[in-house]
């Protein structure tokens, strides 16, 4: 259990740094963006209390805002999906449930059961971040378009930190 | 009552949940105010920080250009300097000084070491702040044009928000013309930026340049922001429909001047004098 929050501890700094030094230099076609560190929240263990969950997405949104130039967007987008992942959770439970301790991941419950859980949520984080920034519906169609490819890129980035760290968890 | 408090512990999760939304909805709207006194960004020391670290070494890759530019930059200066001179010797006003008018407008020149342009609202962040003078409201411009306003300093660094920013207006002029619009990016095209309230009667054409106006006494007049690229006139529009080719290139934007306007205080309270308190 200590050795998790560690781990925690330690991957929510990295999230951090990786997303501010590295994806955010990267945007595909000038509308894709990168945002991986929606996957902290997503990863966190499955039985963790929402109102724990909400805080912690609070302040991750908050740093990542604060190198953004974007006092709350982010903030404010992931600490709504840090609301709706539990229930989201407990809509899909798999068949004989989750085991305990263990974390909504890909190694754990397959991949089609975690495309599941995960496109919906990021695609929310997303079409939050992108309106709240254009504040409006104006240019709805342009803000749905970097929605929908930011998911795309996000996701397969996602998937592939998965797939590269699966091994390490199983010795 | 009690049943109140029940009633609250039973959705605490959802009332925590309207709470943090209030209080980043909160955070959103004060952020969009034009000047805000916000230490949350990257003028933040910490954030400047690690960002300047990260950009000192993908600075090495464009080192060439960035050299390249500054010293074509100085050529020009240097070539105009000498017209400048010329000039004043051959009308015989090498003498005349009006200290207040000569020195109207100060630079300050500062590096950039955070951009993007790729948002709706883009913001650029320098490594000078209120120990070298910068101040909020301040201009900010290169050598090929405006780059922005200063929006938030902390001591050593400063935000920037960039032309590039969908909530950015500068009041502008047609050279050819005379004639004043504004100017404001649509958040689509980095490259291309809107003029408007150019009104029906004003004959365009494609090319024309367009400069700051210097009726905001926040940037200088004649800095060049943009040619004519593209103009339509809709059936019942009372203006033209204007997109400029920036003459900015914000992509590669890697030193940037901020400019210090040393009258605008007393062009403020005069015009607060006359006109009253600006709403």
């Amino acid at each position: 259990m200590i050795r998790n929050g560690i781990v925690n501890i330690v991957s929510f700094f990295l999230y951090i740094l990786i997303q501010v030094l590295l994806l955010k230099n990267i945007v595909l076609f000038n509308t894709a963006f990168c945002f991986l560190y929606v996957a902290f929240i997503l990863m966190l263990p499955s039985e963790m209390n929402t109102m724990l969950l909400m805080f912690i997405a609070f302040i991750l949104g908050f740093t990542i805002d604060i190198f953004y130039n974007s006092l709350g967007m982010h903030a404010l987008a992931l600490v709504c999906v840090a609301y709706l992942r539990n229930y989201w959770l407990a809509t899909i439970t798999p068949q004989g449930g989750y085991d305990a301790g263990t974390s909504p991941t890909l190694s754990a419950n397959g991949l089609q059961w975690f495309l599941v859980y995960s496109l919906p949520l990021v695609f929310i984080h997303h079409l939050i971040l992108f309106f709240v920034e254009a504040a409006g519906f104006v240019l709805f169609w342009y803000t749905m378009l970097k929605s929908i490819t930011s998911l795309l890129f996000t996701l397969t980035v996602m998937l592939l930190f998965q797939y590269l760290t699966i091994d390490r968890r199983r010795k | 009552m009690e049943r109140l408090l029940k009633f609250i512990y039973a959705y605490r999760s959802f009332f925590t949940f309207l709470l943090l939304e209030l209080l980043c909805a909160w955070l959103v709207i004060e952020n969009n105010q034009y000047q805000s006194t916000t230490y949350f960004n990257t003028s933040n020391q910490l954030a400047a920080n690690i960002i300047s670290k990260s950009q000192s070494v993908r600075e090495y890759f464009s080192l060439r250009d960035i050299n390249s530019e500054l010293a074509t930059e100085n050529s020009v200066l240097r070539k105009k300097l000498d017209q400048r001179n010329q000039l004043l010797y051959a009308m015989e006003l090498k003498n005349f000084r009006e200290p207040a008018l000569i020195n109207r407008f100060d630079y300050i020149s500062a590096k950039v070491i955070n951009n993007s342009t790729r948002y709706y609202k883009n913001f650029i962040t320098i490594n000078k702040g209120k120990v070298h003078g910068v101040l909020p409201g301040m201009a900010a411009i290169s050598s090929t044009g405006v780059v922005g306003k200063v929006k938030s300093v902390s001591d050593n660094f400063a935000v920037l928000i960039s032309l590039l920013n969908i909530d950015d207006h500068v009041s502008s002029i047609i050279k050819r013309t005379g004639h004043y619009g504004t100017v404001q990016w649509d958040g689509l095209d980095p490259h291309l930026i809107d003029l408007k309230y150019i009104p029906r009667h004003v004959e365009l054409k494609l090319g024309d340049t367009i400069m700051t106006s210097g009726y905001n006494a926040v940037f200088p007049e004649g800095v060049f922001v943009g040619v004519i690229k593209s103009f339509k006139l809709n059936e019942e529009a009372q203006f033209h429909t204007i997109k400029l080719e920036l003459s900015q290139d914000f992509g590669k934007l890697s030193f940037v001047e901020i400019i210090r306007s040393n009258l605008k205080k007393e062009i403020d309270s005069l015009e607060q004098k006359t006109i009253g308190e600006p709403k």
